[in-house]
């Protein structure tokens, strides 16, 4: 009682919950629904038969496939990254830190575009690699190329924190205890890290998922082959197929919902280690 | 193992082993970091700094740079009072489905940017929800600037409201309540109090919603339709000179956008040296 009468003395309750909740019906809800609609209106057979196509179970899987692929490669150099970056003096550390936060910064467009001219058969990487009969560009491992780009911030931004707070005196201990190095690392720190982990790995799972721009010049497109589950919404969209369009753009924001209770479990996972550990 | 006294960066102190983790993560970040950002340079000025200029002082360059300042400069204000308002609703108050508020500021984060463009286009469009009626009463949402406005409003939500949650809640009430015991009336507890306390943050959350506003390109790309001129905002410029074989012409544009993203960056950073504290811990939003 006393919390609710201290908070009283606050204004403006009304005006600023009604304003969220209207802009947030505006904004998200609303055109969310219209998503839902418009996807009903082919149906639960529909929706089979869509997901049943070969095209269509093609583009999931390189979507979902490349995604995982592209973020376990991001959990293991973003931990390895995030942990010179808080463990080590180096010249350059500032810079190298700064530099973590460029696939945030830079328009997807503009990545995709550099990607592909980095490794396409005539570009700087793409040269080396076909020198060795290996192609990247416009192939399943560009895709991959270009969703580790995107996904790579999240697991170093994510372990960062944790990392710093880590309790030295633990190591140190186990240390002195006769424990090796590689046994303080896997017994020691690295179970304290993986909720952090997991959800940076989420995180970059998520974005890679749904990721358009930087990997749409990389894929080259072709159907079967190279087109990723976004770019076949745009397809169907352009062929005037709404419902379709909207019933595979149910099926990716159901995995996006997934997506967010899973990484809220794993933030409540990583509160109670926070409080567990003192 | 009989040390006593160990020095504080005791694992993996062996000086090759440390160097050997320093240049892997080093030599990772240059490969798939630096090289795309300097390749977007290099191919802009690959034909002189001559093709250079005229690329982006073309007239269609300069309507998209025009529309993409246009268009962030509608989005971010939007953003910003939706961010301050939310924050103080989540921040301040007790209420049922606060949980749930909080996600939804979030969602539009895990929705792929195609579907942020999709769920307007079934909204608006002319199949949509309202699209008869727009159509009869000659309002154009799709295809037209309003649609690329509301695009990146859905992809931008989240950015204000994420920074002055958390911070908000970090620092209390305490201040503002004084204000209010003192006689402020509302909008003074506001502006003398509550602002100023989380300038920096808003800042900060400023800073990377007009990136993200500027440099979309997923969302924008599906309610544009790609009228030269009237609804290509720089990235999709970038796209279309790309995808006619411009490839100078593209980069050029595509390099205003790498220095936005490297100025971007740099006032961040900047912010995080001088302000960390009052900035609160940032959760790393996707974008």
């Amino acid at each position: 009682m006393a919390l609710a009468k201290h908070h009283r003395v606050l204004p403006g309750f009304g005006l600023s919950t009604g304003f969220t909740l209207a802009y947030l019906g505006l904004i998200v809800l609303l055109p969310l629904a219209a998503l839902a609609w418009k996807a009903s209106g082919i149906g639960i057979a529909g929706l089979l038969q869509l997901l049943a196509a070969p095209r269509t179970q093609a583009a999931l899987k390189l979507s979902f496939g490349g995604a995982l692929a592209a973020s376990s490669i991001n959990a293991v150099f973003g931990l390895l990254v995030a942990w010179v970056l808080v463990r080590y003096r180096f010249p350059g550390r500032r810079l190298l830190d700064a530099l973590v936060d460029l696939p945030f910064a830079l328009p997807t467009a503009v990545a995709g575009i550099a990607l592909t001219a980095l490794y396409a058969p005539n570009g700087w990487l793409g040269h080396a690699f076909d020198a060795f009969g290996m192609q990247v560009a416009y192939t399943q491992l560009g895709v991959g190329i270009a969703m580790v780009f995107v996904g790579f911030p999240f697991v170093v931004r994510t372990l960062q924190p944790v990392l710093e707070s880590l309790d030295r005196d633990m190591e140190e201990a186990a240390e002195s205890l006769g424990a090796r190095r590689s046994q303080v690392f896997a017994r020691v720190i690295l179970p304290v890290l993986v909720p952090a982990l997991l959800t940076g790995f989420a995180l970059a799972l998520a974005r890679a998922v749904g990721e358009y721009g930087s990997v749409i010049f990389i894929a080259g497109n072709m159907p079967m082959r190279t087109e990723i589950a976004p770019l076949l919404i745009v397809q169907k969209l352009e062929q005037f197929d709404y419902a379709g369009a909207a019933a595979l753009g149910v099926v990716m924001l159901g995995f996006s919902f997934v997506m967010l209770v899973a990484l809220s479990l794993l933030q409540r996972w990583n509160r109670r280690w926070a409080e567990a550990t003192p | 193992m009989n040390a006593v006294v160990l020095p504080r960066t005791s694992i993996w102190p062996r000086r090759w082993q440390r160097t050997l983790l320093i240049l892997i993560a080093v030599a990772f970040m240059l490969v798939f970091l630096l090289l795309p950002l300097a390749v977007v340079f290099t191919e802009a000025l690959a034909k002189g700094v001559q093709t250079f200029f005229v690329a982006i002082t073309q007239p269609e360059a300069r309507s998209s740079i025009r529309l993409t300042l246009l268009v962030a400069a509608m989005v971010v204000p939007m953003n910003i009072v939706f961010g301050i308002a939310a924050a103080w609703a989540v921040a301040r108050f007790e209420f049922r489905g606060k949980a749930l508020l909080g996600a939804l500021i979030d969602l539009p984060f895990s929705v792929s940017p195609v579907i942020a463009g999709l769920i307007y286009v079934l909204l608006f469009g002319a199949q949509g929800w309202f699209g008869p009626w727009l159509n009869a009463h000659g309002i154009r949402i799709i295809f037209a600037v309003p649609g690329l406005v509301l695009a990146s409003v859905f992809v931008t939500l989240p950015f204000v409201a994420r920074e002055l949650i958390p911070l908000m809640q970090a620092q209390g009430s305490e201040d503002e309540e004084a204000a209010r015991v003192l006689g402020a009336n509302g909008w003074q507890m506001f502006f003398r109090v509550t602002l100023p306390n989380i300038r920096w943050a808003l800042l900060y959350g400023v800073l990377l919603c007009n990136a993200r506003a500027m440099g979309e390109f997923g969302a924008v790309s599906v309610v544009s339709g790609h009228i030269r001129g009237l609804t290509t905002t720089m990235p999709l410029e970038v796209e279309m000179r790309y995808n006619e074989y411009d490839y100078a012409g593209a980069f050029a544009v595509a390099s205003l956008l790498a220095l936005l993203a490297l100025l971007t960056l740099a006032i961040k950073t900047a912010l995080e040296w001088r302000y960390g504290d009052d900035l609160a811990a940032h959760a790393p939003g996707g974008h």
